[in-house]
């Protein structure tokens, strides 16, 4: 299948900070979900700002075919404006892109229903929990209809019931639409039960040290962590992680 | 009793400095051009009134005019500066030099450039300068303080400059301009005395004419109720803009 986003023997250097990433390659077909996983300082979050498009590698090739809008973020802190309410918040990039704002302002609240919020449109950012702020930036992320959805440790903040409760939300929406996920996560689970591919990354400068393929098709049932693949998966994630933090770079 | 007590304080303690203040004064018999009790200085605030509210409008006037006009000058070059990064190294340093510069010092360079037949002028480009900086610093600090999470999407959506100034680094700013303003309002009116002052007597007849006239004339106590009212216009100013910039935070907050 051609990928629709592609990294070659990608390698980035900051000054000062010498090689945060590679030689890594790595690509993304339509409509598949990939966890990113990795120690801490492997370039993750890197990888995911090369795979948007926000920076550039310092050597290899970077391959997008993704147009404007189609690529969406979700941090792991829901990165609201404050001074806007979540109805506004969910139409900002549509009406970046040029949408007119009633049509943006209805297209954010057919997004806010989807997951979830239909009673706070008008809430402010302050006035939602952590969980419902995590909705409301998943809802901006997919309000533009992206073909591409990066996620850096969207869940790292919440608690184990919610984070489980938006990984099943994120499948939901996911099967709505089959976007291209990447998400970063640091939870072996998290990985094993939302991805289909795993790709684990060694210490910084990370390099691939392993892929895991995950068995069962997506979106998965919640059974699915009880199942005797589920934790094969989980235990090769970890193995692997394990290998890839001892390589010394 | 605690809330009580902390609103009484300030009172009671302003009552102990009064009494001695006039208990000196009489006991001493300390001669009233020199120092006249605080019982001679309400006399005279009494007495002035209408002429202290009308001195005191014109300075007020004058304080809020100049904040409005150091206002919409200092967001438009600060907004200017936020689209052209070269601009803003350029117009810093010019907007250090004026903040350094004694308004006193260029009051009379001032007063010429705006004709000595129109000392009003003089005294309202005098507290413009001054109030200016503050707003302006507060507005350039602003734009620059947006969630760098929310610039990366900005960056993600390829938004326009001028959307990334109106639908970002503006509203981004609001906190900073909101206490800009604070100081600004402050400075507008120490503004618009000192260029009172440096206008002398052909100038706005605001509190600060009131001061000069009392004290030619050694009317020490007139002299001392202009500066009382002085003193009660910058209080309830202060509490006026404190509560705006409580419910602007607010309502920017969303809580």
């Amino acid at each position: 299948m051609a990928s629709i986003v592609a990294l070659e023997q990608v390698e980035v250097d900051y000054p000062g900070r010498g090689r945060a990433l590679g030689p890594f390659s790595f690509s993304v077909a339509p409509g598949e979900i990939v966890a990113l996983v990795g120690p801490s300082g492997s370039g993750k979050s890197t990888a995911l700002r090369l795979l948007a498009g926000l920076e550039a590698p310092t050597r290899g090739s970077l391959e997008r075919d993704l147009g404007r809008g189609e690529t969406s973020v979700v941090f792991q802190a829901p990165t609201l404006a404050p001074w806007l309410s979540a109805q506004a918040n969910v139409a900002l990039p549509l009406e970046l892109s040029g949408m007119p704002k009633a049509e943006a302002l209805a297209q954010a609240g057919a997004a806010l229903d989807r997951v979830g919020l239909s009673n706070a449109w008008a809430a402010r950012p302050a006035q939602l929990s952590g969980g419902m702020a995590m909705r409301v930036s998943l809802a901006r992320a997919l309000a533009t209809g992206p073909k591409l959805l990066l996620l850096d440790e969207p869940f790292a903040a919440l608690d184990e019931i919610t984070r489980r409760t938006l990984a099943d939300d994120v499948l939901t929406l996911w099967s709505q639409s089959r976007p291209a996920i990447v998400f970063v996560t640091h939870s072996v689970e998290e990985a094993a039960y939302m991805a289909a591919r795993v790709v684990v990354l060694t210490k910084g400068p990370g390099r691939v040290a392993g892929e895991i393929e995950i068995p069962g098709d997506l979106p998965r049932p919640k059974a699915f962590r009880a199942t005797a693949g589920f934790r094969q998966a989980a235990e090769d994630i970890s193995s692997c992680l394990a290998q890839g933090s001892e390589v010394v770079s | 009793m605690r809330q009580i007590l902390n609103t009484l304080a300030p009172l009671l303690l302003l009552g102990f400095l009064l009494s001695i203040w006039e208990i000196t004064c009489r006991a001493l018999g300390v001669p009233a051009y020199f120092l006249p009790p605080p019982s001679a200085v309400a006399l005279a605030v009494a007495q002035d009134a209408p002429s202290l509210i009308t001195a005191a409008w014109n300075t007020l006037s004058v304080a809020l005019l100049a904040l409005l006009l150091a206002s919409l000058c200092a967001q438009a070059v600060a907004i200017v500066i936020a689209l052209s990064p070269l601009l803003e190294r350029a117009v810093r340093p010019l907007a250090s030099v004026l903040q350094v510069t004694p308004v006193v010092a260029i009051a009379p360079l001032v007063l010429i450039w705006a004709g000595i037949d129109h000392p009003e002028r003089a005294v309202i480009s005098l507290a413009v300068l001054v109030a200016f900086f503050p707003i302006f610093s507060g507005a350039v600090t602003g734009l620059h303080a947006a969630d760098p999470d929310l610039e990366r999407l900005f960056d993600l959506y390829q938004a326009s400059r001028i959307q990334r100034v109106l639908r970002l680094q503006l509203p981004s700013a609001v906190p900073f301009l909101l206490e800009g303003h604070k100081v600004g309002a402050g400075l507008a009116i120490i503004g618009a005395v000192v260029a009172e002052f440096a206008a002398g007597s052909g100038g706005i007849r605001g509190l600060a004419w009131r001061i000069l006239d009392a004290g030619n004339k050694l009317q020490t106590a007139r002299m001392l109720a202009a500066l009382v009212v002085l003193g009660v216009m910058g209080v309830v100013l202060h509490a006026i803009l404190n509560r705006i910039e409580q419910f602007g935070l607010r309502w920017w907050r969303g809580r």
